[in-house]
């Protein structure tokens, strides 16, 4: 049974469309990420499915129970949703221990303690009961939220944002350790962020969010390779786009010449654009012999630690290219472009 | 859906607290449109005229010299260094604890025809009577127009140096390159910049200088707020003290939009990044004794000689001044403005609690409803808040009759009337303060409390109150005190056995005995350093 369902959900605040005819489905067990530009709408997402705003239509179903649709609306605090924060919404009047204490509902003292004190050790913070939130480093502030959030064993936990107050050399570890913990504890996760690196550490699958709906879910490989339309190809990487024509199932004619895919297409022929990463593009030193290919011109090079990233001019059009660190180019050279055979991401006009 | 039920039982409270704490004023424009009044025909057709012309000279007048004495004080302060400034700088506020009441008396005492003043001057040259020599006199409307000055200028200091602190040196700094005198760039690029700044604080000046009472009624120069006083106590015509005052909302109406449009310009002008903390200018030799002189003598006249005549008082008389009456005075004070405290900040913690939580639309306006009495003069206020209440006495007594009961003056003629009076206008202390400090907690605090399964009131409980404890008690601190210093309401509603310290003080002031009720005015001034302190702090705190 899947954890969470939402069926066409929309919010509108005055009078803009904040989420709109939204689906999204999480599996039992699995980490989702909303993944997207800011202001596409997901914050409002996560926070229409713990009910802190209420959705105008649609519904939302909590472990196969609906918590909110045109008629019925559960208040947040019947929801039993586990939730993180960016800024971590730790109580500051409350000890580390009474903060983990406090969505024990019904419970005895020293069933309280006994939970408190199981999670401190699940977060590796068994020493830090007694300190306060602001006695704590960030990422012990983080775990302390994530041992409070999920003490009280919510059927779901949404995290917005957790790790962007976090410093980039720690980040992916405590990623890495969120993620250990939350499968330590089997419960399904909606994790809120714009960052892909984030996204594709922490996350079984991913939903790219784009102006208030979902523009594709599935893994990170499945979206990297086959986009459905352009703002998830360049969402999850840079690129360029190439005039094209697809001349037979795996051909495409573009102006640097023929491109090979290792998928077949349908539609052909017809024409649109294929879009192109660094990587699927080579450099070749010119040659006499190749008189057919279009020379391009190197404009600037740039180092970046593990390649050279070209900016070459050809045919007026601008683009980067990654080579190796060992193929090196000077400025005004001529060179040669070739696009190797990959999975082309082609779309149609 | 529990949640749903629950909110609109906020809902329900905050509406309510807007709708009664603002009912004064409804039922005061009511009766000053609609009521018909021989006594306000009458005043209409001999004095009035007097009376608007009067007050709107003070105000005039108030402003003008305010402006004098604290736009150079503001400029020497923000950007300049010379001997004593940073001390200057929180001093030159100290004379807002001031009643004017007390500094007019102060000043009556030395400058009078029998003070030390005078005495010496004849002494020197040899004059014998009045008639050998002209001196000023103080009880006039210029006399009232320098003592209300005196007190009010902080006002404008205050805020008019923050927005010289606000504006960036660079500014300043292009001008003088392209060849401004100092003094040519202060009226060319300061004075222009802060002009929003300094408008809102004429503005509130302006209400300030309406509002008083016991200065204007000291030194017998009639206005609006004598008007309104002598009408309820000469006439009892109530309807025509609400006309009066009807015209004094209207003088407000004009400040309040004065205030309002002022601000829509600073928003444009005033955000620069940052806050200057150095200096601009380093005042050396003459210049910089002649800023410390001025300073100094606006400290000395504002603050150290009424404050040094006080203290003198109280030494001389202090026998006769401490006073069984001072005690008792002073724990009658102390219980109302306690209660008042209490009442306030348990309507505005849920008030604004509503605020916080509301889904519905105009979650603001309870807030506004509830904090209209602020800016009503203290007459104005009492008159308003007699209008309803004896309604409701009559009512009740009407209803009452067939049963031979009789509640008899029990609200107005109360202890009560007084409360709800000071409740009405100090309201909107508590609400701001406590605003501010719900701010603080963050939203998502909120959130993770309700996604524990809280409900609303628990997460007020919980996790809201422990962290306004401090907030809270300065709001209740700042109303508390506000109450201590509150005078024109108190004696326009004061039950025969009620006397608050205040108007103790007054009754001294209007009977030339202050001396015997000088430890009554230093509690005042010294209650009054309170909340100064808390605004320099939070000024700081922006600096």
């Amino acid at each position: 049974m899947s954890s969470l369902i939402l069926q066409g959900v929309s919010y509108h605040y005055n009078g803009t469309k904040v989420i709109e005819n939204l689906d999204l489905t999480v599996g039992k067990d699995e980490i989702v990420c909303l993944l997207g530009a800011s202001g596409c709408g997901k914050t409002t997402t996560l926070k229409a499915i713990a009910g802190l705003v209420e959705a105008k239509h649609g519904s939302v179903f909590i472990d196969g129970k609906l918590v909110s649709d045109e008629s019925t609306f559960i208040a947040p605090e019947h929801r039993n949703i586990g939730m993180m924060f960016q800024d971590y919404a730790l109580f500051p009047h409350l000890s580390v221990a009474n903060n983990i204490a406090f969505g024990l509902g019904k419970m005895s003292q020293s069933e309280k303690q006994q939970r408190v004190d199981e999670m401190l050790q699940l977060v590796h913070l068994s020493g830090c009961a007694d300190r306060f939130p602001h006695q704590l480093s960030g990422g012990q502030q983080q775990r302390v939220a994530i041992a409070r959030a999920l003490a009280y064993k919510p059927s779901l936990l949404l995290l917005d944002e957790p790790f962007s107050n976090i410093d980039t050399q720690v980040r992916f570890e405590l990623i890495a350790d969120i993620r250990r913990i939350i499968k330590a504890q089997q419960v399904s996760a909606v994790f809120v962020t714009h960052s892909k690196e984030e996204a594709f550490a922490f996350s079984d699958t991913l939903a790219i969010m784009d102006r208030g709906s979902i523009a594709q879910q599935g893994t990170p490989e499945q979206l990297f390779a086959a986009p459905r339309s352009k703002v998830v190809a360049e969402f999850l990487g840079q690129g360029i786009y190439l005039s094209a024509e697809a001349l037979t199932a795996t051909e495409y004619k573009t102006p640097f010449g023929t491109v090979e895919s290792d998928m077949q297409t349908s539609c052909y022929p017809c024409s649109g654009e294929l879009y192109v990463r660094p990587h699927q593009i080579e450099l070749v030193q010119e040659c006499q012999s190749d008189k057919l290919s279009k020379r391009a011109t190197i404009l600037s090079r740039r180092f970046i630690g593990s390649a050279y990233v070209y900016k070459v001019v050809i045919a007026e059009q601008t683009l980067e290219v990654e080579a190796q660190y060992g193929q090196s180019f000077e400025i005004n050279e001529q060179v040669i472009i070739k696009i190797k055979p990959h999975t082309v991401n082609f779309f149609e006009s | 859906m529990t949640y749903k039920f629950k909110l609109s039982k906020w809902q329900l409270f905050a509406w309510s607290t807007g709708l009664v704490l603002s009912a004064p004023l409804f039922f005061l424009l009511f009766e000053s449109l609609q009521g018909n009044s021989e006594v306000f025909s009458h005043l209409w057709d001999t004095v009035l005229w007097d009376y608007i012309s009067n007050t709107v000279l003070l105000i005039l007048g108030v402003c003008a010299l305010s402006s004098v004495i604290a736009l150079p004080l503001g400029w020497l302060t923000a950007y300049c260094n010379f001997p004593g400034k940073k001390h200057f700088e929180w001093a030159l506020m100290l004379p807002l604890a001031m009643p004017t009441y007390i500094i007019a008396y102060v000043y009556t005492d030395l400058l009078d025809y029998a003070g030390p003043v005078q005495i010496t001057l004849r002494e020197w040259f040899g004059w014998q009577s009045p008639s050998d020599y002209w001196f000023f006199d103080i009880r006039t409307l210029p006399g009232a127009i320098v003592m209300i000055a005196l007190v009010l200028y902080p006002y404008l200091f205050l805020i008019f140096k923050t927005a010289l602190r606000e504006q960036s040196f660079k500014l300043v700094q292009a001008s003088q390159l392209m060849g401004l005198s100092p003094t040519k760039s202060f009226f060319k690029v300061s004075l222009v910049l802060s002009r929003g700044s300094i408008v809102a604080a004429l503005a509130l000046i302006s209400m300030e200088t309406m509002a008083d009472f016991a200065t204007v009624s000291y030194f017998a120069v009639s206005t609006l707020t004598t008007a309104v006083y002598d009408t309820w106590f000469g006439y009892y015509s109530l309807t025509a003290a609400a006309k009066i005052s009807g015209v004094m909302l209207l003088l407000l109406f004009l400040a309040l939009m004065a205030e309002r449009f002022s601000r829509r310009n600073q928003a444009v002008f005033e955000r620069q990044s940052g806050v200057n903390s150095e200096a601009l200018y380093i005042l050396k030799g003459k210049s910089a004794w002649l800023a410390t002189a001025f300073c100094g003598t606006v400290l000395l006249v504002s603050f150290v000689i009424p404050i040094a005549v006080l203290l003198n008082y109280a030494i001389t008389y202090f026998e006769k001044a401490w006073s069984a009456e001072f005690f008792n005075y002073a724990w009658q004070s102390l219980k109302v403005a306690g209660v008042v405290s209490v009442i306030t900040i348990a309507l505005g913690v849920f008030v604004v609690f509503y605020q916080r939580i509301a889904t519905q639309s105009y979650p603001l306006v309870p807030g506004r409803l509830a904090s209209t009495g602020y800016a009503l003069p203290g007459t104005v206020l009492a008159i308003a808040v007699l209008l309803p209440l004896t309604l409701l006495e009559s009512s009740i007594n009407n209803v009452l009759e067939p049963y031979n009961l009789d509640i008899g003056l029990l609200l107005t003629g109360s202890v009560f009337t007084i409360v709800i009076a000071y409740v009405v206008r100090f309201y909107a202390i508590a609400h701001g303060a406590i605003e501010s400090s719900f701010v603080r907690i963050s939203p998502s605090l909120d959130m993770a409390s309700q996604s524990m399964g809280k409900s609303q009131g628990q997460t007020l409980r919980l996790v809201h109150l422990p962290l306004l404890r401090r907030g809270l008690l300065t709001a209740a601190l700042l109303v508390f005190i506000e109450c201590m210093k509150e005078l024109p309401a108190a004696l326009l509603l004061r039950p025969f056995n009620f006397e608050s310290l205040a108007t103790h003080v007054f009754q001294y002031v209007s009977d030339e005995q202050l001396e015997l009720a000088s430890i009554s005015a230093l509690s005042i001034v010294i209650v009054g350093f309170i909340p100064l302190y808390f605004i320099n702090r939070s000024m700081e705190q922006h600096t």
